[in-house]
């Protein structure tokens, strides 16, 4: 038995983009702003010819077919690139259930029988919705390294290493301190301590909302490398609570130099390296 | 046998360790050096470290070792020029290297054992640093 | 992070280890597979450290044995996984043995529990007589 839908198909195609074209073109939510017109038919275009191409009596039953991997491949790059320029996922989906419309108002058009037409709409409707699926899922997965790729910008950018004296390096820390943070602000110091060949290194928690254990265990863990390095670290930014919770916590940091201010550290700095900072004698006229 | 080289240099001792130490040869190392700090009467060691790309428990004890050793022998030992991602893997491993002094390159490792010098020997030697008149 | 995804071993490579001159060219060998996947530099470092660990641990209360790597991926991670099988006298109690400090030997101790640290995972199995399997994996972003 030839199937009807292939058939139909692979005869109205013309008249299948067309409507389709048109669905897309009348909702509300065509983003004329983030693709042109143009550019929307060429993309149909290709994952309609693709589809009847690939549509055969025997793979219409089975949606999972291997004969579909060029569909799938098509509607993967599509949506992810839709992901990334900012389509909201009811667009990206309105994309395939357009198609969706197209083909069963097609098969509605040219197939007579009720029965037929039933059978043929349902196998019609499980393909295309499998697809549909398959469009979301990596409409997702393309959002998921939108989102990936901001945490490492964000990690990179919060963590700047300043010189603020020849030999003396400052780092303020803002936001909360986990042990994939500290990695991050470990090797940025360290680093430039190498870079720079600064032998002390001020931390500045004062951005820092709250000191536990965990946090604690980071700083010490942070000072203990750079010590291993040959330079000194001081931490800086220390505020009342964060000394209450430090002691009733139990957490020893007697180890390491702590100040309530960067400018009291930085002055305990000047002092390591035996600097002095004076007032400038005015010179009498 | 490959040997790792120990230079003098005025009353201190460098080594610059260059390759992965295997077992054997860093061992030589540590007795070699305690008998250079014997022989030269030596008040430093330098250990440079720059192109040693991992440190574990082992290599960790041996300039521990080497750091005690000295100590008792009247010579302070400073390991200079350690890698970032070297200094990182330490402390999580847990070997923080315990009375082993740092530096980050020679020339600053040289000011420190010369400052520790002059702690030591105090007032009666003003300007004299890197003087050699030890009696032993 | 799924943890229920499961690990795809892409490449493999079997080292025998029976002495201490073994040690450097392994460690070189895992160092060639984490720059090769283009692991950073830090966790690259803590990689080798932890096998250099690991594989000392074996010939030393082990007499040696066989030391695998695995390139493997899980879901978006590429990572580095490291087998170390012997035939020794085995470990009798695990947990003491993950213990800071804790040394049958004349070392410091911090063998087990610091690499632990170093790694993503680590898994120890040890039967007394039988011998000890270690498994451990550093993902490259880990």
């Amino acid at each position: 038995m030839k199937n009807e839908a292939v058939k139909i198909f692979q005869k109205k195609k013309s008249t299948i983009l067309e409507n389709w074209m048109n669905n897309q073109l009348q909702d509300d939510g065509l983003r004329e702003d983030l693709m042109s017109n143009e550019d929307l038919r060429l993309q149909s275009e290709e994952l309609l010819s693709s589809l009847v191409d690939s549509l055969t009596d025997a793979n219409i039953e089975s949606s999972g077919s291997g004969d579909f991997d060029t569909i799938r491949d098509i509607l993967a790059s599509i949506s992810i690139s839709r992901a990334k320029q900012g389509y909201s996922p009811r667009e990206t989906g309105l994309f395939v259930i357009g198609l969706k419309d197209a083909l069963l108002k097609t098969l509605g058009t040219e197939i007579k029988d009720p029965e037929t037409l039933y059978k043929q709409s349902m196998m019609v409707n499980k393909v295309m919705d499998n697809f549909a699926m398959h469009t979301f899922e990596t409409f997702i997965k393309g959002r998921e390294e939108v989102i990936l790729r901001q945490t490492d910008e964000i990690a990179d950018i919060s963590t700047p290493v300043i010189r603020v004296w020849d030999g003396i390096l400052a780092l303020p820390i803002i936001g909360t301190l986990d042990s994939s943070r500290t990695q991050i602000v470990m090797e940025n110091l360290l680093q430039e301590i190498v870079d720079s060949g600064s032998s002390i290194a001020i931390l500045d928690i004062s951005g820092v909302p709250a000191v536990d254990s965990l946090v604690a265990q980071h700083l010490i863990k942070t000072v203990a490398a750079t010590r291993l390095m040959g330079a000194e670290c001081i931490i800086s930014g220390i505020r009342p609570e964060i000394a209450q919770t430090v002691v009733h916590l139990g957490i020893d940091l007697s180890q390491i130099i702590t100040k309530a201010s960067l400018a009291s550290a930085l002055k305990t700095a000047f002092n390591i390296m035996q600097l002095e900072v004076n007032k400038k004698q005015k010179l009498k006229a | 046998m490959e040997k790792i080289p120990i230079l003098k240099m005025g009353s201190f001792l460098l080594v610059t360790i260059q390759v992965d130490l295997y077992d054997q040869l860093a061992e030589n190392l540590e007795s070699d050096l305690i008998n250079m700090v014997k022989k030269t009467g030596a008040k430093g060691v330098l250990i440079d470290v720059s192109s040693v790309s991992i440190i574990d428990s082992f290599m960790g004890r041996i300039l521990g070792n080497i750091a005690t050793m000295s100590r008792i022998m009247d010579a302070s030992t400073v390991v200079v020029g350690m890698q970032p991602a070297v200094a990182i893997t330490l402390v999580e491993l847990g070997l923080p290297l315990k009375g082993v002094y740092t530096a980050l390159n020679v020339e600053k490792g040289m000011d420190l054992l010369r400052s520790k010098i002059l702690q030591e020997e105090g007032p009666q030697d003003d300007d004299d640093d890197g003087d050699e008149d030890h009696t032993e | 992070m799924t943890t229920t995804e499961t690990k795809i071993i892409l490449n493999k490579d079997i080292l025998r280890i029976t002495k201490d001159s073994d040690v450097v060219p392994y460690r070189n060998r895992v160092k060639e597979y984490a720059v090769k996947i283009g692991m950073s530099l830090v966790n690259q470092t803590k990689l080798i450290t932890g096998a250099s660990e690991l594989v000392r641990n074996m010939l030393k209360y082990g007499g040696g044995g066989e030391a695998r790597i695995e390139v493997i991926t899980q879901g978006r991670n590429t990572g580095i996984r490291l087998v170390f099988t012997d035939q020794g006298p085995g470990i009798p109690d695990i947990k003491r043995a993950m213990t800071d400090g804790f040394s049958t030997g004349k070392s410091m101790g911090l063998g087990l529990p610091g690499t632990k640290r170093l790694m993503n995972e680590f898994d120890i199995q040890s039967e007394p007589g039988v011998g000890t399997t270690v498994t451990v994996v550093k993902w490259k972003n880990g």
